[in-house]
């Protein structure tokens, strides 16, 4: 970084932010910048949040996970927390590993456990009004890959399980399309709009011990939305999958699941909604 | 992104020094910088077959660590949960039927005396408080799995399921448990 500075900005070591400021390209800031840029804009009117981050390295798999602080200037990051730690990535550390790809919570990559909730990051603003650390870990009980990122190998493979695409047998009448009442399609609500982020299957305690045979909010919230589908000609065969002590009934209505879901949608009111079909 | 940064580097170096600038060919210097000063990160892939790409997988998940859960989620929903006191008071009292309904099969045999007037009579000769505080270590959980009961039998019918009733409900439980079981264990 020294080298790309001019020589008269290097005599003039400490008025140099001045020279910054009137240089019309952004640079790609490094350790050192960001700590002088704090430095210097601490006096003004800098807020500054620390974040503790979980930290795993499959590299060195023997060092234990830890928490690792950094601590950014609010008024430079954007409000959201994805903004913050994609801020971390570019100008902090760039070996933190974490998944995003949409930033506005239509691609459910950036699910992570944020102030002991499962949220999206892109979704989640950051709470400036106090200064308490903001502490990110990776999806609860699942297997981590990396830093922030979790296997959810298991979670897919449940998804594939349930069958999750339409079955029928009768072609529709008309040989076009499979027709739907408007009442019909209105029962899908609520349902079809899950991005499968698995924020509420991992923030269900019974999915945490049960993962394997359990299928766990999200599945089941799929489940429900392939059961409650007027098109759907195997909702028996579906049901029968479910009848058994493990893969619905591991439901405890513990209702992590609703409240969690960045999405507002509802898997517990699904849960029961099947867990009734079923009995009656 | 690769040719924005040769980019910028390029005019940083201008901006720095406005000499060359006129001397310079600037894409030459661009190339030139972007060979000396740019971070590079050389390309360092191998073959793998895919079962040696399985193999290292199984490596890696072997030594992967979970995720903690317990201990950094929310205490309100996970410590403080109603279904898992439910199924705490729910032990309490299952355990307790046991053990009592044993000892008093078996108190003939040892020479315990479990009758309802012996126990009655030890009860009433201890101090107000301590007396109205073992009530109300049965008490209390008899109130809390009453509610909470009855609140997952509602939950079973679809009803109450909206976000805010949820939470609410939770700490109305237990405020409610705590002063019926008060009621109980003093009042009655």
């Amino acid at each position: 970084m020294a080298a790309l500075r001019s020589t008269s900005a290097r005599i003039l070591g400490a008025s140099r932010p001045v020279f910054r400021v009137a240089a019309p390209v952004r640079g790609f800031a490094n350790l050192a910048d960001a700590a002088q840029e704090s430095q210097t804009a601490s006096g003004s009117e800098s807020k500054l949040k620390t974040f503790q981050i979980y930290r795993w390295n499959p590299d060195t798999p023997t060092e234990k996970p830890r928490m690792q602080k950094y601590t950014l200037d609010l008024n430079k990051t954007g409000p959201m927390v994805l903004d913050a730690l994609i801020r971390i990535k570019n100008e902090l550390d760039p070996t933190l590993t974490f998944r995003r790809s949409c930033r506005e919570g239509i691609c459910g990559s950036c699910a992570m456990n944020i102030n002991g909730t499962n949220t999206l990051a892109c979704l989640c603003r950051i709470p400036a009004e106090d200064s308490a650390e903001l502490k990110i870990y990776p999806l609860p009980h699942t297997y981590v890959v990396k830093d922030l990122v979790p296997d959810l190998t298991q979670f897919y493979k449940q998804y594939k399980s349930i069958k999750p695409y339409l079955q029928r047998d009768t072609p529709s009448p008309d040989g076009k399309e499979y027709r739907q009442s408007k009442v019909d399609r209105k029962k899908l609500d609520g349902l079809y709009e899950c991005i499968l982020c698995a924020c509420c299957s991992t923030s269900c305690p019974s999915y945490w011990w049960n993962s394997e045979e359990y299928l766990g909010p999200a599945i089941l919230l799929q489940s429900y939305r392939w059961l409650a589908d007027s098109r759907d000609e195997r909702t028996a065969e579906r049901m029968d999958a479910l009848n058994n002590s493990m893969s619905l009934y591991r439901c405890h209505t513990i209702l992590n699941c609703t409240r969690t879901c960045p999405k507002g949608l509802n898997p517990g009111l699904a849960i029961a909604q099947i867990k009734k079909e079923m009995a009656f | 992104m690769m040719a924005q940064r040769v980019g910028t580097t390029a005019l940083r170096r201008v901006a720095g020094n406005p000499n060359t600038f006129f001397t310079h060919n600037v894409t030459k210097l661009a190339l030139a910088s972007s060979l000396s000063n740019m971070q590079t990160r050389p390309v360092a892939t191998q073959k793998l077959t895919p079962a040696d790409g399985d193999s290292i997988l199984a490596k890696q998940r072997l030594a992967r660590p979970v995720s903690p859960h317990l201990d950094i989620y929310d205490k309100s929903q996970t410590y403080f949960g109603g279904s898992i006191w439910n199924r705490i008071t729910g032990s309490i009292f299952s355990g307790g039927l046991y053990v009592f309904g044993s000892a008093y099969l078996i108190a003939p045999l040892v020479g315990w005396h479990l009758e309802s007037a012996s126990i009655a009579a030890a009860v009433g000769a201890l101090p107000f408080a301590l007396k109205g505080g073992l009530k109300f270590l049965l008490a209390w959980p008899f109130a809390f799995h009453c509610l909470n009961g009855t609140r997952h039998l509602v939950y079973d019918l679809g009803v109450g399921f909206q976000r805010r009733t949820i939470a609410k409900g939770g700490w109305y439980v237990w405020g409610a448990s705590i002063v019926g079981g008060v009621y109980l264990a003093f009042f009655l």
